[in-house]
Order: C-alpha cells, then sequence, then structure tokens
C-alpha cells in the first residue's frame, strides 16, 4: 500500500519549498512477541512469559532511559514514531535506546508502526505533528492489544496527562511511570525516576534558608525563535561553551562570527548553560569587559578552591590565567582585550551523568524517608545538582553517578536524580572506577562475540605463513627488543646488520596485528571504540583481548611471530639510502629492558654480536636525533613519574621522576624514523585517505605564560619557529641544573596537543608536527596499543598490495569521524592515568607527610603555585590563610614576585623553597593534599 | 544517516531489495508514432517518439543505417523548486547521450536506411533514478511506435549506503553521496548496454551491487513486457479481432 507524505520545508535561504516522500505500508511487520501465533517469530524479542507488554511514551524515553536501562524493566516494545521522536529531540538518549534495543539480553522491540499497514495514521486537518504521533502511539497500543488477544496485557506508559486520559477513553490501559514503579514493588527504583519539575518547594529549604524565596535568580532564556533571529542580525553569538577545568565560575564560548573567544564571567552570566553545551551568547558593553576576578566568586557562596594536580603536559590541560591575559593585553596590547559576555540561550543541551558524591548532610527527619540532597561532581566544571532520594544514609559516603533533569531560573542549581553507586568513597578500586567513567573509558570484559574473532591458542606461525609469498622469511636475523622492565605487550623489534659494504641494513619490525584483527570484525570495531589502551598505575585496560596482547602478537624472545617490517638501508652517516616495507616472520634473540640495554652498551668489556648491534644502532640513532634537533624539533621535557607498588594489596611504595636513558632515546628515534617513512608511503598511495598526525604550531597566546615566565627571570626566548625555540631552550642554561629541565617543561605546557587526521581534511602545509619539526607523520608502530597504528598498517599493505584497502577509506566522513574518535579516546586515556597518578600520589602521601624542595613556577595574589619535580605535582602554597584578604604581602606582576610589605621576605618566580606535604581531611572523606611553607 | 534501519526498512518503508512501485501506460501522446509515460515511485517521465522519418538535417543523413537522436529535458514544476531550467545544460546533454547510446544499441538502425528516429523524453516529476525511468519510458514509446528492437532494454539503478546494497535508490538515497550504479540491460540476450558509477566501490561489492540492479532491470522488463501485452490485446479488441 502507498501513502505519500507531503510536508512544507523552508530552506537555508529561505524559500518554501514542498516536499512530497512516498511512504510504504506493508503487512510483513511483526509484532515480535514469541507467543504469537500469526507472526514470524525469528526476530522476537519479547519473552513468552510476560503477562505485561510496556509500550511507551516519548517524553518517558527522554526522560527516563536511566530507568529504562534497569533491568528491572522488560518486555518493551519501542515504536518508530517514538524513535523517531527521540532522535530528533536528543541523540545520546536515541543512542542509549538503540543500545538497549540492540542488547540480546534485554528485551527490547523494536516495532515500525510507522509501516505498518494497520497502525499507520494519517495527520488529520488541524492536528499537530505532536497530536499525530500520539495518536500514533495509542493507534499502536491498542492493535497490540488486539493482535495478541486477552493473554497478555498491554500497557501504555505515559507522563502526559492529555495522552494517558485520551487513551483511557479508548480502553486502553495507561499509567504513569510513578504508578508503574510503584506497582512493581521495588523502592530502590524509584530513586531512577525523574520527577516532573512541579515538586521545587521541598527543595527550597535544602538549598536556600534565606527569606527571598522563591527569588529569580536567572535571567529568563530567550525564546529559540528570538535566538534565531538575533543570531541572523548577528546580536548573538553562537558556540559551545567550555567551562574553565580551574576555575568553574569562567568559561569560554569560541565563536565563529567574531572570530574570537568570548569570555562569560560568573554563574550568572552562564546563566545554567553547562559545559559542551551550545548556547547563544550577547556580548556585554564594552565598559564591564575588565570585571574583575573579585566579583565572579562573590556572587557565588561556593569557596573557590586550586587543588594539588599533575603537572600539564599541554596547552589544553594548563590552567588558564584570566589575571595574567589581561593583565598583558593592557599593558602590552590595549586593542586585544578580550570580549565579554552572557548567555541569553541554550540551543543544544550537553548534559550526561556525572561522577561524584553528596554534600555532607544530617539525617533529616520524616518527610517519608524522602531526603534532598546536594550532589558534588568530582569534574569541578559541573555545579552542585539537586537530587531527592529514599537511600540518603546509604549514598552519603558512596561515589554515586547522578544525572541532570532540569534547570529553571528558580533555582540556583539544577536538579537531577540518583542513577548509580559505584562504591565507597576513598576506596581505591572505587575512584579507579570513577575515574574510567569520568573519562568515559571502557573497562568491560571483552564480549564472547569478540573473543570469538581470535585465533586458537596455542598459536603459532604455520607453513601457510611462511609459504605466503607476500611475507618475508626474516627469522635468521638477529632481532631485538628493548622496553620498559615489565613490559609485556611488546610491539616493536630492531635488527641492525653492518653490509660487507660498510652501510648498514636496519629494520624496525612491528607486531602484525592487522593478521588477526580483520576489518569489520566484532574486534576490530571493539578495538576502533576502544581506540588505545589506557594505562593506569596500577593495571591496564586493553584495546584489544589478553590472548592477542600479551602472546599472539607480542614479538616476544625466541618464538616466531608475524611482523610488519620497515628495513632501510643507512651509510654510517646515518643517510637512508632505501627503504622497503614488507610482511615478514621474526624470531627474537632478546628481550631487554631500557636499563638492561643501556648496561650493555656501557660495559666496554661486551663485544657480543648483540651488544655490537646495540652500539651500532646507538651511534646511528645519535646522529639521526641531532640532525633532527638541527633542523628544529623541539626537546621537551615532561615531569612523568614513576610508582613502585606493593604487589600484594597494590598501594604505592615509592614514587620518583621517571628517568631517561639513551637507550630510550635510541628505540624513540628508529620508531620516529620508522612512522615517518610510513607515513611518506601511505600518503604517496592514497593522499585523500591517510590516517596522519599533526601537531599544529602553537599560537601566541599559548606561549604568553612562557614568555611571561621568562620576561620575568631576564630571559629571552624566541619563540619565532619552532627551530628557534628549540635553539632559545638550549641556550637557557642558568648557574642551577635543573633550570634548563624546568624551562623547558614549562615550555611543554605551552604546546597544543598532537591530533589524528584525515589528510584529504586539509592541505598538505596543514600536515606539518611542529614538534617533531617533519613535514609528514603518523603513527605506525603500536598497533597492539593504538588503533590508529591498525589503520597505518592496512593502509600500508594495501600500499603494498598485499590487501585490499577496507571500503571504510573510501568513506572520508566515517575516516574523520574515526579519527576524532581516536583523538578523543587519547586524551581521555592521559587524563585517566594522570587522574590515577593523582590518585595514587594522594594514597602515596596519605601515611607519609613528606618535606621537599620545590619551584615556584606562578605568583598569584595570596601565594604561588609550586611544583615539585620529585614527585612531578604541582600545587598551590598560601602565604596567607585562606579567606583572608591580601594581607601585607604585595604582588609584582611584572617581575613575577611577591613580597612582604616591609620587604624583609620575597618570593619570585623558579626560586627554589622548601615545603612540607601533608594529606588533611577538611571534610570527612574528602581528603586532599596540602602544600604549606617551612 | 541511517538510511537502512537497524529493523531492515529504508527511510521510504521499503526494504533494501525492494524497488518501488512502477508503472507504463502505453500512448499518452496521440500526435507522436509512438509514446509511454513511465513511473518509479514519485520519478514520472513521458517519452515520445517519432519516426522512422526523413532525415531532417541532409548533411546527417546516413544510408546505411538510421539517424537516432534524443532530447531529454526536465519540465520546470518536476522539481519541489519551480526554477527555469535551461535547454541544452550538461547534465541534459549527457543524459541525452546516454539515452541515445542506449537506445541505439537495440533499434535495428541497419533496416531504416536514410531515415531519422526522434525520441523526446521530459521529466514530469523527478524523485531520483530519472535516468533509469528515462530509458524505461523510451523503450515502451518505440516499442509503441513500431520500431524494430532487438530486444527490451531497461534500465535500474542500484546504490550502496550504510554497507548495505540498496535497489532503486529515491532522491534521498541519491543524494546521501553514495555510489549509484545505473544498468540498463538487453533482458532477454542478457546483455548490458549501459553501466554507470560516479563513486568509487570495492570490485567485490560492486558486483553485488550491479547483480542487484541486473534484477531490477529483469523485473522491469517483465514488467514492461506486460503492459505491451495487454496494449496489444486491447488493440486486438479494438480491432474487433
Amino acid at each position: 500500500m502507498l501513502q505519500s507524505k507531503s510536508f512544507v520545508r523552508k530552506t537555508k535561504q529561505g524559500k518554501v519549498l514542498k516536499v512530497v516522500r512516498e511512504h510504504y505500508l506493508r503487512d510483513d511487520i511483526y509484532c515480535g512477541a514469541s507467543i504469537c501465533k500469526v507472526c514470524d517469530t525469528k526476530v522476537a524479542r519479547l519473552s513468552s512469559s510476560a503477562s505485561t507488554i510496556l509500550v511507551l511514551d516519548t517524553n518517558v524515553v527522554l526522560n527516563q532511559i536511566d530507568l529504562l536501562e534497569n533491568p528491572a524493566i522488560d518486555d518493551v516494545v519501542v515504536l518508530s514514531v517514538v524513535l523517531d521522536e527521540v532522535k530528533n529531540k536528543n541523540l545520546s538518549v536515541y543512542n542509549r535506546l538503540r543500545a538497549l534495543c540492540s542488547n540480546t539480553l534485554r528485551k527490547f522491540f523494536v516495532f515500525s508502526n510507522e509501516h505498518h499497514k494497520d497502525t499507520y495514521v494519517k495527520a488529520m486537518v488541524g492536528e499537530s505533528p505532536n497530536d499525530r504521533n500520539d495518536r500514533a502511539i495509542r493507534v499502536a497500543t491498542n492493535w497490540y492489544q488486539r493482535h495478541l488477544g486477552g493473554g497478555t496485557r498491554v500497557l501504555l506508559i505515559t507522563n502526559d496527562k492529555e495522552n494517558k486520559r485520551k487513551a483511557t477513553d479508548e480502553g486502553i490501559f495507561a499509567e504513569t511511570v510513578e504508578t508503574y514503579v510503584k506497582s512493581l514493588g521495588q523502592p530502590n527504583l524509584l530513586d531512577l525516576v525523574v520527577h516532573p519539575t512541579s515538586e521545587d518547594v521541598g527543595m527550597e529549604d535544602v538549598e536556600d534558608l534565606r527569606p527571598s524565596k522563591r527569588k529569580v535568580i536567572y535571567i529568563e532564556h530567550k525564546p529559540m525563535s528570538e535566538i534565531t533571529a538575533g543570531l541572523h542580525r548577528g546580536i548573538y553569538h553562537q558556540g559551545k561553551l567550555r567551562v574553565n577545568r580551574y576555575n568553574p565560575f569562567e568559561a569560554y564560548v569560541g565563536s565563529e562570527s567574531i572570530g574570537d573567544e568570548i569570555i562569560i564571567q560568573g554563574r550568572g552570566n552562564m546563566n545554567r548553560a553547562f559545559d559542551g553545551d551550545v548556547v547563544a551568547v550577547e556580548l556585554l558593553p564594552k565598559e564591564q569587559w575588565h570585571e574583575g576576578k573579585s566579583l565572579s566568586i562573590a556572587d557565588d557562596e561556593d569557596e573557590e578552591e586550586e587543588d594539588v594536580h599533575l603537572v600539564p603536559n599541554s596547552a589544553d590541560d594548563a590552567p588558564r590565567n584570566r589575571d595574567t591575559i589581561q593583565d598583558s593585553s593592557s599593558t602590552v596590547n590595549p586593542v586585544s582585550c578580550r570580549p565579554s559576555g552572557r548567555v541569553v540561550g541554550i540551543i543544544k543541551r550537553n548534559w550526561q551523568s556525572y561522577c561524584g558524591s553528596l554534600e555532607p548532610m544530617p539525617m533529616p527527619a520524616g518527610n517519608g524517608g524522602i531526603a534532598h540532597a546536594l550532589f558534588v561532581s568530582k569534574d569541578r566544571r559541573i555545579p552542585k545538582i539537586r537530587i531527592q532520594t529514599r537511600q540518603l544514609g546509604n549514598l552519603l559516603d558512596k561515589r554515586i553517578i547522578v544525572t541532570v533533569d532540569s534547570w529553571d531560573c528558580l533555582s540556583r542549581y539544577p536538579s537531577g536524580h540518583y542513577v548509580r553507586t559505584i562504591g565507597e568513597i576513598g576506596d581505591r578500586d572505587t575512584e579507579t572506577k570513577v575515574v574510567l567513567i569520568e573519562n568515559d573509558i571502557n573497562s568491560r570484559p571483552f564480549s564472547t562475540q569478540v573473543l570469538a574473532c581470535l585465533p586458537p591458542l596455542p598459536w603459532s606461525v604455520s607453513t601457510e605463513d611462511l609459504m605466503n609469498p607476500n611475507r618475508q622469511d626474516l627469522r635468521q636475523l638477529r632481532v631485538f627488543s628493548v622496553d620498559p622492565p615489565g613490559c609485556r605487550d611488546i610491539d616493536d623489534a630492531l635488527h641492525c646488520t653492518a653490509l660487507p659494504d660498510g652501510n648498514f641494513e636496519v629494520g624496525v619490525h612491528i607486531a602484525d596485528v592487522t593478521n588477526f584483527v580483520h576489518s569489520g570484525t566484532p574486534l576490530d570495531d571493539e578495538a576502533s571504540q576502544r581506540g588505545t589502551s589506557v594505562y593506569l598505575v596500577e593495571r591496564r585496560i586493553d584495546m584489544l583481548p589478553k590472548p592477542l596482547t600479551e602472546d599472539i602478537c607480542s614479538l616476544r624472545s625466541d618464538v616466531e611471530r608475524l611482523a610488519f617490517s620497515v628495513i632501510w638501508v643507512m651509510t654510517p652517516e646515518a643517510e637512508i639510502i632505501s627503504t622497503r616495507y614488507t610482511k615478514s616472520v621474526i624470531k627474537s634473540s632478546a628481550v631487554m629492558s631500557y636499563v638492561e640495554a643501556q648496561a650493555r652498551m656501557d660495559d666496554s668489556r661486551l663485544m657480543d654480536p648483540l651488544t655490537t648491534d646495540l652500539r651500532n644502532l646507538n651511534t646511528l640513532a645519535k646522529i639521526m636525533r641531532q640532525r633532527r634537533i638541527d633542523r628544529g624539533a623541539l626537546t621537551l621535557a615532561s615531569a612523568e613519574v614513576k610508582f613502585q607498588i606493593d604487589t600484594e594489596t597494590h598501594d604505592p611504595l615509592d614514587i620518583g621522576m621517571y628517568q631517561i636513558r639513551e637507550a630510550n632515546q635510541m628505540i624513540e628515534e628508529f620508531m620516529l624514523a620508522a612512522n615517518v617513512s610510513v607515513a611518506e608511503k601511505i600518503l604517496k598511495h592514497f593522499s585523500m585517505c591517510s590516517l596522519l598526525r599533526r601537531h599544529p604550531s602553537p599560537t601566541k597566546e599559548m606561549l604568553e605564560p612562557l614568555l611571561r615566565t621568562a620576561a620575568a627571570i631576564g630571559l629571552d626566548l624566541d619563540v619565532s619557529s619552532s627551530k628557534a625555540l628549540a635553539d632559545s631552550l638550549d641556550r637557557a642554561v642558568g648557574d642551577d641544573p635543573y633550570f634548563n629541565k624546568l624551562i623547558r617543561i614549562l615550555a611543554t605546557r605551552c604546546m597544543p596537543q598532537a591530533v589524528y587526521f584525515c589528510s584529504g581534511d586539509l592541505t598538505p602545509p596543514e600536515f606539518h608536527h611542529y614538534g617533531l619539526a617533519s613535514p609528514l607523520y603518523t603513527h605506525f608502530t603500536s598497533p597492539i596499543r593504538r588503533y590508529a597504528d591498525v589503520i597505518v598498517h592496512r593502509l600500508l599493505a594495501a600500499a603494498l598490495g598485499i590487501y585490499k584497502l577496507p571500503t571504510i577509506f573510501q568513506d572520508r566522513p566515517q575516516l574523520t569521524s574515526i579519527a576524532d574518535n581516536l583523538n578523543y579516546r587519547h586524551r581521555n586515556a592521559q587524563m585517566a592515568s594522570w587522574a590515577s597518578v593523582e590518585l595514587h600520589t594522594l594514597i602515596f602521601f596519605r601515611k607519609r607527610p613528606t618535606d621537599t624542595e620545590a619551584r615556584i613556577v606562578k605568583i598569584r595574589a595570596n601565594g604561588f603555585i609550586v611544583f615539585v619535580p620529585k614527585y612531578g605535582i604541582e600545587g598551590p602554597v598560601y602565604l596567607t590563610p585562606k579567606g583572608e584578604k591580601g594581607g601585607d604581602w604585595v604582588v609584582d606582576e611584572e617581575h613575577q614576585k611577591v613580597k612582604k610589605m616591609d620587604g624583609s621576605i620575597s618570593y619570585s618566580v623558579l626560586q627554589m623553597v622548601q615545603i612540607h606535604m601533608e594529606v588533611v581531611e577538611p571534610q570527612p572523606n574528602r581528603p586532599k593534599l596540602q602544600l604549606t611553607l617551612m | 544517516m541511517e538510511f537502512v534501519s537497524p529493523e531492515g526498512l529504508r527511510l521510504d518503508g521499503r526494504r533494501p531489495m525492494e524497488m518501488r512501485q512502477i508503472r507504463g501506460e502505453v500512448g499518452a501522446v496521440s500526435k507522436a508514432d509512438g509514446s509511454a509515460i513511465f513511473e518509479m515511485g514519485n520519478t514520472k517521465v513521458i517519452a515520445a517518439v517519432y519516426g522512422p522519418r526523413e532525415v531532417q538535417n541532409r548533411g546527417q543523413q546516413m544510408s546505411d543505417q538510421a539517424l537516432v537522436r534524443c532530447e531529454y529535458s526536465m519540465a520546470n514544476f518536476s522539481t519541489g523548486d519551480r526554477m527555469r531550467k535551461p535547454k541544452g545544460d550538461r547534465r541534459s546533454i549527457e543524459i541525452s547521450l546516454v539515452i541515445r547510446q542506449t537506445m541505439e544499441a537495440c533499434i535495428m538502425t541497419h533496416l531504416m536506411p536514410r531515415s531519422q528516429i526522434d525520441i523526446f523524453v521530459q521529466v514530469l516529476q523527478a524523485d531520483g533514478g530519472t535516468r533509469s525511468a528515462c530509458i524505461n519510458a523510451a523503450t515502451l514509446a518505440l516499442a509503441d511506435a513500431g520500431i524494430p528492437m532487438r530486444d527490451l532494454v531497461t534500465s535500474c539503478s542500484a546504490g550502496y549506503l550504510n554497507s548495505t546494497p540498496l535497489l532503486d535508490l529515491n532522491y534521498i538515497e541519491d543524494s546521501a553521496g553514495g555510489p549509484d550504479v545505473t544498468v540498463g540491460i538487453l533482458s532477454k540476450l542478457d546483455k548490458v548496454t549501459l553501466l554507470q558509477m560516479d563513486a568509487k566501490l570495492p570490485m567485490d561489492i560492486f558486483e553485488n551491487v550491479m547483480q542487484l540492479a541486473v534484477e531490477g532491470c529483469k523485473a522491469i522488463a517483465n514488467y514492461i513486457r506486460e503492459v505491451l501485452l495487454e496494449n496489444t490485446k486491447q488493440l486486438e479488441h479494438r480491432r474487433g479481432i
């Protein structure tokens, strides 16, 4: 049967178009109940024992998705009209609902009512689309009831009063979510139910005891039509709101229309926008652009605190200090003062679930066990969230997950609901879980479908592999690997043979992961989702299942393994004469740690072939490294730390800076060379769809903090190019041996992050890798732990004609989205490892108050920020107790100094100070590391 | 964008291997020697055939075969926005050429030397797959004009979206930017006379997609044959045989 849908649409140019689309109605859409005698039950999802089948209304799905994800709710029919509505309103809820529908453990069935001949409804004249959809839901429910007969009750769940009334009139069973959940008799489920906003009265007393109840705190959002009109006329500016990670009362909106970032100061101006929301912003009048910081804090009672944290590794992570930027702009360049604005409306919400804990509060008396509590997210960018719960006593000392439901302009905080409990606060496992959840890292074990893609164990190189004409037999070569101690996932190995003509044959052999991970398999999908392995202090979350990671792909010693090799012939001056790429079979003769390799090279008595190879490689690496530095590659320093973990309790025993040896640099050099060679090769063959990695040049604004610090200590840094910066960093040698490294660490945090991208999306000059001073770069050498390398392996194999290029590479948008996902995962993995180190630092110092030396890296009004080299952490030291104003200390911004009034003591940037580190608990269950001056 | 839902339905409710509703009608323009209307869903095309007749431009006359000419145009009202479509734009010249070459392959031109056959096709309503619909309409009109042909040429398109081969793309699916394979075959002789694709597709997938399009062509050929048979029966009836 054919129906045609016709509707009128307005184009971007403002033209009005009539669109007519065909709409076919079918008789082969089944009901999905396994008890049904009429329908095909092959795809049935609803259980045979179900006495009640639920049909959901759109508003229920949109608001109660957390409840739906609870296994207590099952035997649900999801109508396609509901799916479409949900998709248009909230994509993340849609994705979660789709995941539920495809989950084989859950009984959610999608019924395409819009294409079923009996359940299709045509909009009546004068009927709004909403009413039509509600009617479609009722018609479908009615059809189900008649179709399945009296044996099963088909229940429509709706929170829409009008819809419910009409349904009851038509003889359909209908209930609201609350009554249905109550009828299930599981009280803990009730916490998951999102309550409509009518119950605000009860919450007032938790939030605000002042007499001015029901005061309008935030300005009403402008209606959408006004926003669109305003955007059109250029009064409003659209952009994504990003809240400052270190100061939640300050946010930025990157606006294309004015080509600059707009600063939003204070919660009032942010007007209920969350981090990541797409908002419409109105610029404030120019005279308000310099509003002091004090104002923004004063109108909120929350005390702003600076925590001790790890040293950031790039500009994106570093706290942005508004004061410095503003000061510099007013003194140096008065034109570039940055516009401030306020949010007038929210175009798209980015509400997610957040991890955190409840603010400590006394147990309320009475009130039927329902308590209203304030939830504090671990992510400081998120404001406190009000929730109501029936299990307050239970939740107070727990880490929980909460979702935001609404935020009206009468309440200071958004209201949300409890989703689930993670565990006790302070417990290492719980906190690790929190870290993982916060960074959206999937730590679930691999599914059976994924594991089914693995080759059977024990695995060994088969004769087929050896016979393969594309695979070269390199087992006779003396291949070895050098890795961190205890490394189980060895993905790279090297060899170096002296050729009779004085040249060297150098090979880099990378585990041939793509031989096992084929494109399009569940294993590949899972790996592409995970994107990277995550290294926490006490555990590793793998991208690929363990058998692959630690056995089949790992290039262990004395076993034959498949590899993908890049083999160069080099002159003794490390000039590459020829490069060849091949799949290979290798047999590693030695697995060494960096320490072992270094010891071998340094021990002049050892003259065995392996040591000679190592020395040859090291000589070559040094030349290559020098050449790279001459080209302008930056040698940056990071403050990475290493823990020694107790094998049984998993508590940290010792902590120290990670030491970098010559052997590390040697391996790194060859990996870089292999990556560059591979990048050249794949780009030559696939200029439009290669996955490369680029590192954009830092902008002036990013380098600002570095230049200010340098200027304060009288150091002249030239940042005009990476070469100039590298040279001036080399020149920056003070009388203090640690000085140079400190400057390098400060420089590192001014750098932007390197990112993956698809070569078709950018022009070749943009491919540049700033840090390595290389026009091309990609990742090829760690396919076991990074998905980008897997993609590059496939590209390289296709370039060599070994495999066909998987179809995905023809689809540029898809490749771009993979690259974006990789960047996102990569960044999250980094954040997670930092958070894990931070957590362990806290655990470490909990029992060990320590005195140590630290360096001042930044001056603040009431103290300064110090960096503790030994532990790689950074944190504030207060000269005056918090809360008191200024006191007798004077700050000299220009010279980055803080002086006592009488001039007796002064501290300046980069000065060494002695500090005391101790874990304190200002609030129960909220330990934090405190630094005090000795 | 999701062009095939996890339930296996396309945006308009078809399954991936299903064609839109087709309808053919012979004799829409009485002045022409042969004419037809052909619909594939919302795509509607009218074709008129004149000839074989004397060659208008003597210079083009060929002594051993007939001259086939084809003109493709789109009605101003065929798409949502009513725009004046200039005649002889690149796209129509290309489609005219495609149709002419496809039809030439099946018309037995050597039987009609020094004559000319004109095929006019106009798109009345466009919703994807106009090329195929034009060829089908032209075939029907040629048959109506009684021009000797080797076989019926029919055409159908197929695409590849969301990793699924889709038969007979409509406008939304066509404008998704995926590959669009248009195939024209001589159904009884099992010969391909037209094959067009303006995207990249790996060989093995391409074969599947093309096979699907060929199946579509065969189904259309069966339908056209039915239409012609019905038409002939009516002619017989009118003549009182």
